[in-house]
């Protein structure tokens, strides 16, 4: 199968203008044109989107899970930085 | 005017016949390339190009749908789109011969849609200014989805054609062996010649140069050779079809056949 031949790409679907691409997926393709097309047939059939990111899965810097407790455990004990101790007034609809 | 309702009527009743043939050689050219398609369905060399062909697949059944209707109107014998897709035999389908040939391997299936979509893209955007405003609307929606097909095939075609030894070889014995079957698209009869002094479709021959251009742009990109032409003209617009279209709809039409009425 040409499948284990040709790269993955993750896929980006913007929803709406506006808002933001968001993660929706993988595909194989053999380049970023076949990939877009490759998206568009896959992941927008049911008018998901108005926008498509493609990008190689091997090109994505990932962070190492062997290292989530530095990176992420720190941040566990500063409830401080979350918005929840702040008021909201009612007026503002959009936050 | 002097003359009898009778006699006024029959030009009319002539002109909305050719009418009628001509959305129905548009609808059966939609739908014989849609079903080839779907006949890849399960086998397509990967799961993406499996849902690629599906989706062009829906595209041109979806034309073909809204054509067969109009087509059936026109024609005031009360046959719907099902009628007019299931219930007809091979000698009355007035699709381009080129679109009923077999899929055979992914190059032939490609070089197929590539110059269908061209020459669709040619058609639908004369279309748009017909002066038959239902018309007009289906080729509307029909351009935008063609583009589509034309950018995947066209696509497909420099890929593969600019690709590996074996690919180019492929794609080349496709080429040389579906030419034949392109004189048929821009060689118009009287019902083309008829619809064109109506302002309801575009004259061909205008047209063919576009088209011609087109497909050596292409060929170029994916350094493939165009053949010889050859004059010969192939006649599935009048009825005429290779051994192919018969073999294909005893399998689309077994159905509705077996089962008259059959719903789901």
């Amino acid at each position: 199968m040409s499948e284990t031949d040709w790269p993955l790409f993750e896929v980006f679907i913007r929803s709406r203008s506006g808002l933001e691409h968001k993660h929706v997926g993988s595909l194989h393709a053999a380049d970023a044109r076949m990939a877009i097309e490759h998206a568009r047939d896959v992941y927008t059939r049911r008018q998901e989107g108005v926008s498509l990111w493609v990008v190689r899965s091997a090109d994505i810097v990932a962070s190492d899970p062997g290292e989530a407790d530095a990176l992420f455990e720190p941040a566990r004990d500063k409830v401080y930085r979350h918005p929840t101790f702040y008021a909201i007034p009612d007026e503002v609809k959009n936050l | 005017m002097s003359a009898t309702p009778a006699l006024r009527s029959a030009p009319d009743a002539e002109q909305q016949q050719a009418h009628g043939r001509y959305v129905l050689r548009l609808a059966d050219t939609s739908l014989v390339l849609g079903q080839r398609l779907a006949e890849w369905l399960g086998h397509a060399p990967a799961l993406e190009e499996d849902l690629a062909l599906a989706n062009l697949s829906l595209d041109l059944i979806g034309q073909a749908r809204l054509l067969l209707t109009y087509a059936g109107e026109l024609e005031g014998r009360g046959r719907d789109e099902d009628a007019l897709a299931f219930l007809r035999d091979a000698p009355e389908f007035l699709n381009l011969t080129l679109a009923e040939q077999p899929n055979g391997d992914f190059a032939h299936t490609i070089v197929r849609q590539w110059l269908i979509d061209a020459w669709q893209l040619e058609i639908y955007a004369g279309l748009e200014h017909s002066s038959d405003n239902r018309l007009a609307a289906i080729a509307a929606k029909a351009l935008r989805e063609t583009r589509y097909h034309y950018r995947f095939s066209s696509g497909w075609l420099v890929r593969l054609g600019d690709g590996t030894a074996e690919s180019r070889q492929r794609m080349q014995g496709a080429l040389d062996e579906l030419w034949r079957f392109t004189a048929e698209l821009f060689s118009p009869d009287d019902i083309d010649e008829h619809m064109g002094r109506a302002a309801i479709a575009p004259a061909l021959p205008e047209l063919a140069p576009h088209w011609s251009a087109r497909i050596d742009q292409d060929l170029h990109a994916a350094t493939l050779t165009r053949p010889a032409a050859q004059p010969y003209p192939w006649h599935g617009k009048r009825g005429v079809h290779t051994e192919h279209l018969g073999h294909m709809l005893a399998e689309m039409q077994h159905l509705p056949r077996t089962y008259p009425g059959a719903l789901w």
